[in-house]
């Protein structure tokens, strides 16, 4: 995994709770064996006006120009702001790998649905809790002040607004480390094989029918 | 005075890293089911780090996502489907991990054939690539959904790295009306505490109402458990529990399993035990239940009305509820009964059980579907069922009433397959996700029961199975 870097960066604002994993990049790309091409397909359904397809050349399709995130002032955003329980539905990572391929390396909402925001950590795409009205205000700004931009310090635990307004946000102190470090989570799990094995033999000797 | 979560928990912890008991853990997991659409990156980095599965004798593999559910004899014809569904192969003929193929009587939905054959256990740890794995939390195991970055995890290391839910009490007392199933239930709880309700939760279900269900019925709440946010629903174990599971293939036997079920009998929370949130429902009060938006939590009853936004005076509700009677092409204050169908969906992990495809059957035995049906389908969640449905002649009921009779899989719950709604198309489904384009692009999607489904695709509308079946 990457490490997580201080981040400087334009915000786009998705105006909109309940988000789903499905509305993120649907199921017809799920059927790809690799990890990596999803952000050309990122919100698919409401991105382009034809219908969306593994293998089509993102170039030659119709883009909506109605959803926002197809507007020119977004361009390049690193920053998703976006409203309650986003990324509920399926545990498809192929969400989070969509919107980390696209670009997006936080995104902010008042809160996310459990798997989705777990798999965030796993890739290094940082989801940051803010209270609602926080929330709200970012949105509007985004909305309204052109090229809009926060700073994400995941040390302090802060973003910051240009204007220099700062909220705090929290983070599982091991979750952190994980991502400021770019640490290999399998690898650190597996300095405690020994316990992992002498478990194991405990519980076939107890639940010996787990084993079968 | 511990719950049924805490003593799952407790009972798989393999190291904390500190003492605050909300901290990062390492979790030992017992039982990992494997599909096809989220394993193979988890696979191909595994190799690519020069590793191998921990404990292949722990996992179970199946392709059900994107089979077709119409004859397989000639394969798989979309060659991106076949090369994952054959990568899926390639991986556990490499590892030696079990595997249902195609052409096994023994395939079929990952969260259906994994209690069938009785590799969902009591006590144990279950992970799958697949939100839905909160189904097997009805026999009283911890199971849940995970990422594809966790199933390499627990490939590699036979844990996960995880930190505690939670808990939620939801308990339903009294009886339940007639023609009212686990599916109204599992509805009605998202419908009181929304689809966000249980994020961070451990739900538990409790009362007399649950205890009345059969395992097939459990299996269906606890499968909706992630509608509601929550990441794991369970059950306690007992008799049901205990007798769904005797004599199934991988579940233990003579002297094991008397000690098993010993062991097993503990597993239900204590009658002191603290749970942070409790949600109490009176069975009586469910009344048959009907999704009219584009989440699991826009749900009402069949004797309800498609709301009217201008009643809601939150702006961001009131925004959400227009939006999805946009894209669900409804007007408010429409009777949910006047909602006329083109698709019917008998089928996916929440419904496809041997229980839902009797209680289908019941209602359109005999009986035609409405010839504004384009198309009524069944799909049963595994061969097994498949097979158990033609000894009860339960196929010639529905292909006689108009169904097409199927072989197993996801199909139209998801629609990476051939099955798919078109654009405007309104499907009653018995599936567990009403999302925009869920079931194909521009689809509708309503939710509903077994029996709901049936009673719709014979008037070709909704109607109230209460007073249908007579
Ligand atoms: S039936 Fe539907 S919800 Fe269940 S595992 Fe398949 S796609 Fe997922």
């Amino acid at each position: 995994m990457k490490k997580f870097e201080q981040l400087r960066g334009i915000v786009a604002p998705l105006d909109r709770a309940n988000i789903d994993t499905d509305a993120i990049i649907p199921k017809q790309f799920l059927k790809s064996i690799k990890r990596s091409g999803f952000g050309q397909n990122l919100f698919d359904e409401w991105r382009y006006l034809d219908y969306g397809e593994p293998g089509k050349d993102a170039a030659s399709r119709q883009l909506n120009p109605d959803f926002i995130l197809n507007q020119s002032r977004y361009q390049g955003a690193k920053i998703l702001v976006t409203r309650d329980n986003f990324g509920c539905g399926s545990s498809r990572e192929h969400a989070p790998w969509a919107l980390q391929d696209y670009g997006f390396a936080v995104i902010i909402a008042p809160s996310f649905a459990d798997i989705f925001y777990n798999n965030c950590f796993k890739i290094g795409l940082l989801p940051i809790v803010l209270e609602s009205p926080v929330v709200d205000r970012l949105i509007r700004d985004a909305l309204t002040v052109d090229g809009y931009q926060l700073e994400i310090n995941l040390e302090a635990q802060t973003v910051m607004a240009l204007s220099g307004e700062t909220y705090w946000f929290e983070v599982d102190h091991f979750r952190k480390h994980c991502l400021l470090n770019g640490l290999d989570e399998i690898g650190l799990t597996l300095q405690h094989a020994d316990r992992i094995r002498k478990f194991e033999i405990n519980r076939r000797n107890e639940q010996p029918w787990l084993f079968l | 005075m511990k719950t049924l979560y805490d003593k799952l928990w407790n009972g798989h912890v393999v190291h904390a890293e500190s003492d605050d008991p909300n901290g990062m853990v390492i979790l030992y997991i017992d039982r990992h089911l494997v599909h096809e659409v989220t394993s193979p990156q988890a696979f191909e980095n595994l190799k690519l780090s020069g590793r191998r599965p921990w404990r292949t004798d722990s996992i179970l593999a199946v392709a059900d996502h994107n089979v077709p559910t119409t004859d397989r004899s000639s394969g798989i014809s979309d060659p991106i489907s076949r090369l994952q569904v054959e990568t899926l192969s390639q991986n556990c003929e490499e590892f030696a991990i079990t595997e249902f193929k195609m052409d096994d009587e023994r395939q079929g939905i990952v969260h259906v054939i994994g209690p069938e054959q009785g590799a969902t256990l009591p006590g144990m740890t279950v992970v799958c690539g697949d939100s839905h794995t909160s189904t097997h939390g009805a026999f009283a195991c911890l199971a849940f959904g995970i990422g594809t970055s966790e199933v390499e995890h627990v490939l590699a290391t036979q844990c996960l790295v995880a930190r505690k839910s939670k808990t939620m009490l939801v308990k339903v007392e009294g009886n339940l009306g007639q023609g009212v199933t686990a599916k109204d239930i599992a509805l009605a709880i998202i419908g009181e505490i929304g689809t966000a309700g249980g994020t961070g939760h451990a739900i538990e279900f409790a009362g007399n109402a649950i205890r009345s269900l059969s395992m097939e019925g459990r299996m269906t709440l606890c499968n909706m458990a992630i509608e509601a946010g929550a990441r794991a629903g369970m059950i306690g174990v007992d008799d049901v529990t205990i007798n769904y599971i005797k004599g199934r293939p991988f579940a233990p036997r003579k002297d094991l399993w008397d000690r098993a079920v010993t062991y097993w009998r503990t597993l239900k929370s204590d009658e002191d035990a603290v749970f942070d949130h409790i949600v109490e429902l009176k069975a009586e009060n469910i009344k048959p239940q009907v999704t009219w938006g584009t989440s699991p939590e826009m749900v009402t009853t069949i004797d309800g009305y498609v709301p009217d936004p201008a009643d809601i005076s939150d702006p961001i509700k009131r925004h959400n509820i227009e939006h999805a009677l946009e894209y669900m092409g409804l007007k408010p204050g429409t009777p949910i009964q006047d909602i006329a169908l083109d698709k019917i969906f008998i089928g996916s992990c929440t419904n496809s059980r041997i229980e839902d495809l009797r209680a289908a059957a019941e209602i359109v035995k005999g009986k035609r579907i409405a010839p504004n049906i384009k198309l009524a389908m069944v799909v049963p969640g595994s061969g097994l069922v498949k097979s158990m449905a033609e000894t009860e002649g339960l196929d010639r009921i529905f292909q006689a009433a108009g169904f097409e009779w199927r072989e197993p899989g996801c199909s139209m719950c998801l629609a990476m397959n051939d099955d798919k709604l078109l654009p405007g198309e309104r499907c009653a489904s018995t599936s567990n996700r009403n999302f925009e384009g869920r079931q194909g692009p521009g689809g509708r999607t309503h939710l509903v029961s077994p029996s709901m489904a049936a009673a719709a695709a014979i008037s070709g509308h909704f109607v109230d199975v209460r007073s249908f079946a007579h």
